[in-house]
């Protein structure tokens, strides 16, 4: 897949990085669909970001990008956070990708906090930036104890932390990376998303894989896996739900953002999602606080930014 | 499953050898123990009596020698002939480790409570409200505050945090618990009390127990037979008594005398 850049960006190879950089990475994705929830070690590079920017998944897009992709890009759950607007110029820029902020148009979603609320498809890949790939590291630091637990299935201790939970709170709380055990077997952290989408990895049409950048590791949940959240026979796990609805598009069921109005202590709750809320508006859905300053987001294709200066790249 | 005959050893240690480099922190020791027995290990500093221990409790291979031990799942077998799992598993379901520094038993980052109950969670158990009850209870038996039952360790006196290592090591009844110096850092008011309580726990649940301990006054109280080391070598082995009032080596014999002058 070398295809060469016309014109002035011929700094640099297709998608950045080198065909076998590449071939590595893509080594690595293809034994991590083999072996579900298992973490493989990859040779993890320098990129033109800072770690904690998504280097991992950064990484895993490059690998797996061609030009007839369409790429979203999404932080928390916008469209349009300088992160997301920066990596997705990235890609349009190094990959000549038509970008979306349609989750239905996009073949390659790359993401940190949220799983889209229109629902995925087969074909579809979601690509995550983990920070912390291992789900026990907070309850024993010692890699090789972590692996001996991995290799003989010996999951109790992630169970304190649960425990704990229950103890401080009266319920499971946690918000994000909430722990899953994958196909049965390896337990697994679904990265900053929050325990909301959890039950979206189980049996998803799409392919989903996780990239840790600093952490060198690699590991996913291919279409049709079962994806349990661990719970407690007398706390069994439950999502987030709220009772209003969203203040612009007035929808019940989806994950919403608290935004403050004003120094009074208005404030209305929206969709975290930006794309699926603009769909939704366009539909014509309205909720209480339609017509207010925030409705005015748009949606719609964004292919348009590619000629701002991508993350520090030089044309 | 085995079935383990009740007349039978416990654990069986024969020709046992560990040496580090070319240092030989353990030199041929054998011995066996019975259910409900209690050893004592006594020796000087850096006689290799954490090493011994170390070796027992599967955490080091020893350089050559058996560990026999009578597992539910096994019968009597060395253990370093099992797998790397299945020693886990005998660990995690039949053994207790008492740490000399509650630091290194404990998790200081989560509270008393997971603590002590986090041995019926490696074993299965996903009903929290069966592993809060026992908990309680424990916390009731090793005489700690229930209250505190979710604070973290690091507010917790040292005996207190060795009462804690004590009862996460007692939950999932264990038939064997290993202690490294359980009264080492404490002062001689809470070792006193500490040592009665063990002694009861111990006695009640039927454990056998392995206690290392510098101190003869632990070994009288708590053990029914002693091995003595001496740089690696076992130089004296029998019943608590008999070794203590009548010892037979030259050094067990200084060992006894300088405790008496105190
Ligand atoms: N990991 C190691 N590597 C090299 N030598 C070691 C190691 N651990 C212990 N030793 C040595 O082995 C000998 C026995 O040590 P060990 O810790 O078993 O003694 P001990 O009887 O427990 O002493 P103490 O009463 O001070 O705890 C000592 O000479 C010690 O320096
Ligand atoms: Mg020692
Ligand atoms: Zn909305």
């Amino acid at each position: 897949m070398t295809i060469a850049n016309q014109s002035n960006r011929r700094a640099y190879n297709y998608a950045y990085l080198d065909e076998q950089t590449k071939r590595m990475v893509r080594r690595a994705i293809l034994k991590a669909i083999a072996i579900p929830g298992y973490q493989v070690p990859f040779g993890s590079r320098e990129m033109p970001v800072p770690y904690g920017w998504g280097t991992g998944g950064i990484q895993l897009t490059a690998a797996i990008i061609g030009p007839d992709d369409v790429y979203k890009c999404i932080d928390q759950g916008a469209d349009d956070t300088t992160n997301a607007v920066s990596i997705r110029r990235f890609f349009a820029r190094v990959a000549d990708v038509a970008t979306t902020e349609r989750t239905q148009d996009a073949s390659i979603i790359q993401t940190r906090h949220r799983i889209p609320e229109a629902p995925l498809g087969p074909g579809q890949i979601m690509v995550y930036q983990v920070p912390q790939p291992e789900p026990l590291r907070g309850l024993e630091p010692r890699e090789t104890e972590t692996r001996a637990m991995h290799a003989y299935e010996e999951y109790g201790l992630q169970y304190l932390s649960l425990y704990e939970s229950v103890a401080a709170f009266g319920r499971i709380a946690g918000g994000a990376g909430y722990p899953v055990l994958v196909d049965e077997r390896y337990l697994m952290s679904p990265s900053p998303i929050p325990k909301f989408d959890n039950p979206k990895l189980h049996q998803s049409e799409a392919l989903h894989l996780f990239g840790a950048g600093r952490e060198k590791r690699v590991y996913a949940v291919p279409p049709h896996t079962d994806v349990r959240s661990l719970d407690f026979e007398d706390y069994p796990f439950e999502v987030q739900s709220w009772d209003e609805v969203c203040g612009l598009c007035g929808c019940g069921e989806s994950y919403k953002d608290e935004v403050i109005l004003d120094d009074a202590g208005n404030r209305m709750f929206v969709c975290s999602d930006s794309a699926y809320c603009g769909d939704r508006r366009v539909a014509g859905h309205a909720g209480p606080m339609a017509g207010h300053a925030l409705d005015g987001l748009a949606t719609g294709d964004d292919n348009t930014d590619d000629d701002a200066a991508a993350v520090g790249i030089e044309a | 499953m085995t079935q383990v005959q009740s007349d039978g050893p416990l654990l069986s240690v024969k020709s046992l050898h560990h040496y580090f480099g070319p240092l030989a922190a353990c030199r041929n020791v054998s011995f066996e123990l019975r259910r409900g027995e209690i050893l004592g290990i006594v020796g000087e500093s850096g006689s290799g009596k954490t090493t011994l221990l170390r070796c027992l409790s599967g955490q080091l291979a020893p350089t050559s020698g058996e560990v026999l031990f009578a597992s539910r799942r096994h019968g009597l077998t060395d253990i370093f002939a099992l797998s790397e799992q299945d020693r886990r598993r005998i660990s995690r379901e039949e053994w207790g480790y008492v740490h000399q520094n509650p630091r290194d038993g404990l998790r200081m980052r989560v509270s008393g409570g997971a603590n002590v109950a986090e041995p019926m969670m490696m074993n299965g158990t996903r009903h929290y409200g069966q592993m809060r009850a026992l908990s309680l209870d424990w916390f009731a038996r090793v005489e700690l505050d229930t209250a505190r039952i979710d604070n973290k360790p690091r507010t917790f006196s040292g005996g207190m945090q060795q009462r804690l290592q004590i009862a996460r090591n007692l939950i999932h009844g264990p038939s064997l618990v290993f202690m490294d110096e359980p009264t080492g850092g404490l002062d001689v008011s809470v070792q006193a009390r500490l040592l009665d309580l063990m002694r009861a726990l111990v006695r009640d649940m039927g454990l056998a127990a392995i206690i290392v301990t510098h101190d003869i006054g632990v070994a009288r109280l708590l053990a029914d037979r002693l091995l003595v080391m001496k740089s690696g070598d076992v130089v004296e082995h029998g019943l608590t008594d008999q070794v203590l009032d009548d010892p037979q080596h030259g050094y067990t014999q200084l060992l006894v005398s300088s405790v008496l002058q105190i």
